[in-house]
């Protein structure tokens, strides 16, 4: 489902380039729950940013569902996102001014793929179901990210992609976020990809990849 | 637990790029719930484009109903569309040339026309033969008559036989206090016949039947021209031994020329109120962009486009602007109704113009307002959607990466104010037009306002390099910080203030000067108008006869033209009290015998200044016995008058005009006896009172009338500083909510909410005693532009600058008890937030 290729991305400083990716290389099957470690500022997210198309690579190549992103203008990326990709942040992202309920089908009806039925489910799986009328400020951080991870899988996207989605949560809540994603994946064939600091929660999931100096080990 | 679908495959119909219509329409309900869940900075901008709208719509308004009323005035009797023939020489022509012209086939319909006076106000008095009157003359209100289609009906019969009809302006009727069907009477005792309202016919003017007119105007069987049918009769010549001529159909163009200033005076209010409010919209909308830079990385991440979610953004915006537009016209149609009788008055006693007092826009009106509420929220907009449109989707929640954008715009701004006031002060220097002296006005405050942030920027920093304690440190570090959010209300507030200042100097020069000028040309105890020939005998050999009359000075006065502007021509009595009292600006040495002995004129500055005359320039006076060569004697000032104006000799005037208009009279009398003497003048010779003024009278007459002419002025520029401070507290007020992350680690380490209060009150009352320094500079130039280069092109005379800092101080006041007003809530706020509250900012802290 996600291929990448040496994949390679570096930024200008002060003091010249800084080389992030010097070649990264992954795959992640349909239905495989992968977890992304890696040490602070090794480039775990600049990864993840440039596999959903929100920053664009100096080299190599990402294929989602068979479709490689080079040569995807802005719109062509927004498809992408909107229709293919599933994305979960650390801050979960939630739009303040739309109740829990808009927030969780936001997504889909952007995507045209609304279907009341499925948000239930995956309300009720979530454990959220009781707070669909709430605004996000009214509900916890944990709630927060239920709601968000819904909001990624209520377009029913080939690909999860997860940036540190517990970082924010504490250890229990955390595990049973990461559990949550596991099983929703699992269940609807999806890839996941997912950023963790955590070798704990890296270990609940199907298999675990460790970038370093800009390769995935 | 039932396990959730799999997931469907990527419809193969999926469009290429931008969501579709149904995807859209969520992104755009998702942007507008942003404003749900932020009512004031909902209201802050729909008040911005409501107080834009309103102010522009208004004037606007104002100006299409004086417009609408000169186009009446023109259509009804001014001949729009229709030719006349008049006297080769000017004056009336004989009644019985009608039948002549009629016989040889031309299909002439005689008019008289001339002024009466009905209590004691001068009205424009028409007399026609609704029979004979040609279509499209803008006479046929009498349905049944026009076009020598014979008159039928009733209205046509009650027009023609005795009795009559008076046709009437609602309007006029409604300031005569009279109704249909009544009669009234001139101010010499003759009756008009029975009213009849029209909407046909223009304010201020009275028709009726050309019978009646040449009695009411002592004018029997004399007509002032022969309105023109279609088709021609036999030659002229071959016709009748009078010399007509024919004259070609125009409207009123004397009256849209002359009034052309003032509108266009009114237009650049208008449009600076309309800048103003648009600078509530700016700040509004990207306080509102900045607010949500999380919600658009969110949607972008979601799959929105750039495109997408700009088009979003412009949708929504439209959306609001259409809303706050229709709100916006609706006020200022209450606003015009408002300024309307003043506006009114004033164009009546400036320059005769007779405007309708009540309030008729046609749809163009509104269509065009709720236009300019979507443009404006256009262009306030436009620089914050490019923005958006191109802010990398990754740095759209990162606020530094809008302050660095913040930043980048004011360092542009500044370069782009320094070009501005560069020209600016090129086109001030040689502005010859009106609209080149507005344009120049316009580069100096947009320019100045530009600029304000900069300079406002480099004070801080110097304010800062020159504190000691980290608390006053950080207070300008952060007044400094605060000042690319702060930066257009306070942009809002200079041109506010600015204006004011140089619109109060302009009128307060102008009072200093009006004032003194008008002691010089009213130097007569007692003014007098008779209202005919016989009259003003009666009264000059009555005075005459008196031991406490000093002098009897009679004037007349007529209308000619001059390198094409209409000019008045005064016939005055040389006397000593002119030579004396006559405020003039240069005058040759001999001026006074030499006008005196009939050879030379006076000249006001206005026509001096439109034709380049001078004291010694020849000059010739086209009169009805041929050209009058005459020599410029010297200038004078004839403030507030819009035509220009030559003074020669009052029997030189007689001669080469034996019907020239009578005017006042001048009489020099013990200023004590005053009183007792008009009594008596009226009991002697049946003198109506109202025509009769004493100099106080005449001074309190005048000065009302220049009082009034800066009513309009004076309730704009109100309403710009009402704008202006409107833009600093809904500022604020939105700012409020993001200024308590910022104070919170203050008050954590150890400031209380009490001292974080006051220094927030201190923060908007340094910023606003920076830009009313500001503003005193460029209120200056902008008073040196009104007097010196906008009145000269607009009026053609040029006033003397006095500058009033006691005004300047107001102001000042003012400004720093708006910016005290609008820092009072949000600091109110901040004093009363529980602990807990700034407790919690921390561990929401992210």
């Amino acid at each position: 489902m996600l291929s990448v290729t040496s994949l390679v991305k570096s930024y200008p400083t002060p003091q010249g380039r800084l080389e992030v990716l010097r070649g990264a290389d992954l795959d992640v099957a349909a239905g495989e729950c992968v977890a992304l470690t890696g040490e602070s500022g090794s480039g775990k997210s600049t990864l993840l940013h440039l596999i959903a198309g929100l920053d664009a690579a100096d080299d190599g190549e990402i294929t989602i569902g068979g479709t490689p992103l080079r040569g995807l203008d802005d719109r062509g990326r927004a498809r992408l996102r909107r229709e293919h990709v599933g994305l979960v942040f650390q801050q979960f992202n939630l739009i303040p001014s739309l109740r829990v309920g808009a927030n969780l089908a936001f997504q889909a009806r952007i995507a045209r793929r609304h279907d009341p039925q499925w948000e239930a489910m995956l309300a009720d799986r979530l454990g959220i179901a009781a707070l669909l009328d709430r605004y996000p400020d009214q509900i916890s951080g944990g709630q927060q990210q239920r709601v968000a991870i819904g909001r990624a899988l209520a377009a029913r996207p080939p690909l999860i992609l997860a940036d540190e989605p517990t970082g924010n949560l504490d250890e229990a809540t955390s595990e049973e976020v990461v559990r949550v994603i596991r099983d929703l994946v699992r269940e609807s064939g999806a890839a996941c990809l997912m950023v963790t600091h955590s070798t704990h929660l890296a270990g609940m999931l199907d298999r675990r990849l460790h970038l370093t100096g800009g390769h995935i080990a | 637990m039932t396990a959730p679908a799999p997931p469907s495959p990527v419809p193969a119909d999926a469009p290429a790029g931008g969501i579709r219509a149904g995807g859209g329409l969520w992104v755009l309900l998702v942007l507008l719930s942003h404003w749900r869940r932020s009512p004031g900075q909902l209201a802050t901008l729909v008040l911005g484009l409501v107080v834009a709208t309103a102010l522009w719509s208004g004037v606007e308004a104002l100006n299409e109903q004086a417009r609408a009323s000169y186009d009446r005035a023109a259509r009804a009797f001014q001949g729009a569309g229709v030719p006349a023939l008049v006297a080769s020489e000017g004056g009336d022509l004989d009644q019985s040339l009608f039948g002549v012209l009629r016989r040889a086939g031309w299909p002439v319909s005689p008019v008289i026309e001339g002024r009466v006076r009905i209590a004691g106000e001068p009205f424009r008095l028409v007399g026609f033969e609704p029979l004979s009157l040609p279509a499209g003359s803008g006479l046929s209100a009498l349905g049944g008559g026009g076009a020598d289609g014979g008159g039928e009906g009733e209205a046509f019969t009650n027009f023609v036989l005795p009795a009559g009809r008076t046709l009437i302006a609602p309007e006029t009727m409604a300031r005569l206090g009279a109704a249909e069907g009544d009669r009234i009477a001139t101010t010499e005792g003759r009756a008009l016949p029975p009213l009849l309202r029209s909407d046909q016919i223009a304010p201020g003017l009275i028709a009726t039947d050309i019978g009646f007119a040449q009695v009411l105007l002592g004018r029997e069987g004399k007509v002032s021209r022969f309105l023109l049918g279609p088709g021609e009769g036999a030659p002229l010549a071959e016709v009748t031994d009078v010399a007509l001529r024919r004259v070609a159909p125009t409207g009123d163009d004397d009256m849209e020329r002359l009034t052309a200033s003032f509108h266009l005076n009114l237009t650049a209010f208008g449009f600076l109120a309309f800048l103003v409010g648009l600078f509530i919209v700016h700040s509004a909308i990207g306080l509102a962009l900045e607010q949500r830079l999380a919600m658009f990385r969110t949607l972008r991440a979601c799959g929105v486009s750039a495109l997408g979610l700009t088009g979003a953004l412009l949708a929504e915006l439209m959306v609001l602007a259409a809303a706050a537009g229709l709100a916006g016209v609706a006020a200022g149609w209450l606003i015009a109704q408002a300024l309307l009788p003043d506006v009114a008055a004033t164009l009546r006693g400036l320059y005769g113009a007779e405007v309708s007092s009540v309030l008729a826009l046609g749809p163009g009106w509104w269509l065009s307002g709720l236009g300019i509420s979507l443009a404006g929220a256009l262009a306030a907009a436009g620089a914050g959607l490019l923005r958006v449109h191109r802010l990398p989707v990754l740095e759209s929640a990162a606020p530094r990466a809008w302050e660095a954008v913040s930043r980048r715009r004011i360092a542009m701004l500044g370069v782009a104010a320094a070009g501005l006031l560069a020209l600016a002060g090129a086109l001030a220097a040689w502005a010859a037009q009106l609209e080149t002296a507005f344009a120049a006005m316009g580069c100096l405050l947009l320019g100045a306002a530009l600029a304000l942030p900069a300079v406002a920027g480099r004070a801080l920093i110097v304010a800062e390099s020159l504190s000691r304690g980290p608390v006053m440190q950080w207070f300008w570090a952060d007044t400094r910080q605060q000042l690319p959010a702060l930066s257009l209300a306070l942009m809002a507030l200079l041109l506010a203030l600015g204006v004011n200042i140089g619109v109060g100097t302009m009128v307060g020069s102008f009072r200093e000067t009006f004032t003194g000028w008008l002691d010089g040309r009213l130097a007569a105890e007692v003014y007098l108008r008779p209202g005919s020939e016989a009259e003003r005998q009666r009264m000059h050999d009555w005075l005459a006869a008196r031991p406490e009359v000093g002098a009897v000075l009679p004037s007349r006065a007529e209308e000619t033209r001059i390198a094409g502007w209409p000019v008045e021509l005064q016939g005055f009595t040389p006397h000593p009290t002119y030579r004396q009292n006559w405020p003039m600006m240069a005058i040759l040495q001999d001026g006074w015998d030499r006008v005196a002995a009939g050879t030379a004129a006076l000249v006001s500055e206005q026509l001096a200044r439109r034709t380049g005359l001078a004291p010694g320039d020849p000059l010739t006076v086209p009169t009805p016995g041929g050209d009058w060569r005459l020599t410029v004697a010297g200038v004078y000032p004839d403030y507030g008058n819009p035509k220009g104006q030559l003074r020669v000799a009052v029997a030189e005037l007689e001669r080469r005009w034996p019907g020239a208009a009578l005017a006042s009279t001048a009489v020099r009398a013990d200023p004590d006896a005053v009183p007792a003497l008009l009594a008596a003048l009226a009991e002697g010779t049946g003198m109506d009172p109202a025509n009769m003024i004493d100099q106080a009278a005449l001074k309190r007459e005048s000065t009302a009338i220049f009082e009034r002419t800066f009513t309009v002025t004076a309730a704009l520029n109100t309403l710009t500083l009402g704008v202006a401070a409107a833009a600093l507290l809904t500022s604020l007020m939105t700012l409020a909510t993001q200024r308590l992350p910022q104070l919170a680690p203050l008050w954590a380490l150890g400031l209380t909410r009490r001292r974080l209060a006051l220094i927030e009150i201190a923060r908007m009352l340094a910023l606003a005693a920076m830009t009313a320094l500001a503003a005193i500079p460029l209120g200056i130039a902008v008073a040196w532009i009104l007097v010196a280069v906008v009145n000269v092109a607009a009026f053609g005379w040029r006033l003397p600058l006095h500058l009033f800092p006691g005004e300047w101080a107001a102001l000042a006041a003012l400004a720093l008890a708006a910016a005290f007003l609008a820092a009072l809530a949000p600091v109110l706020r901040l004093a009363r937030t529980p602990p807990a509250r700034l407790l919690r900012i921390f561990a929401d802290e992210r």
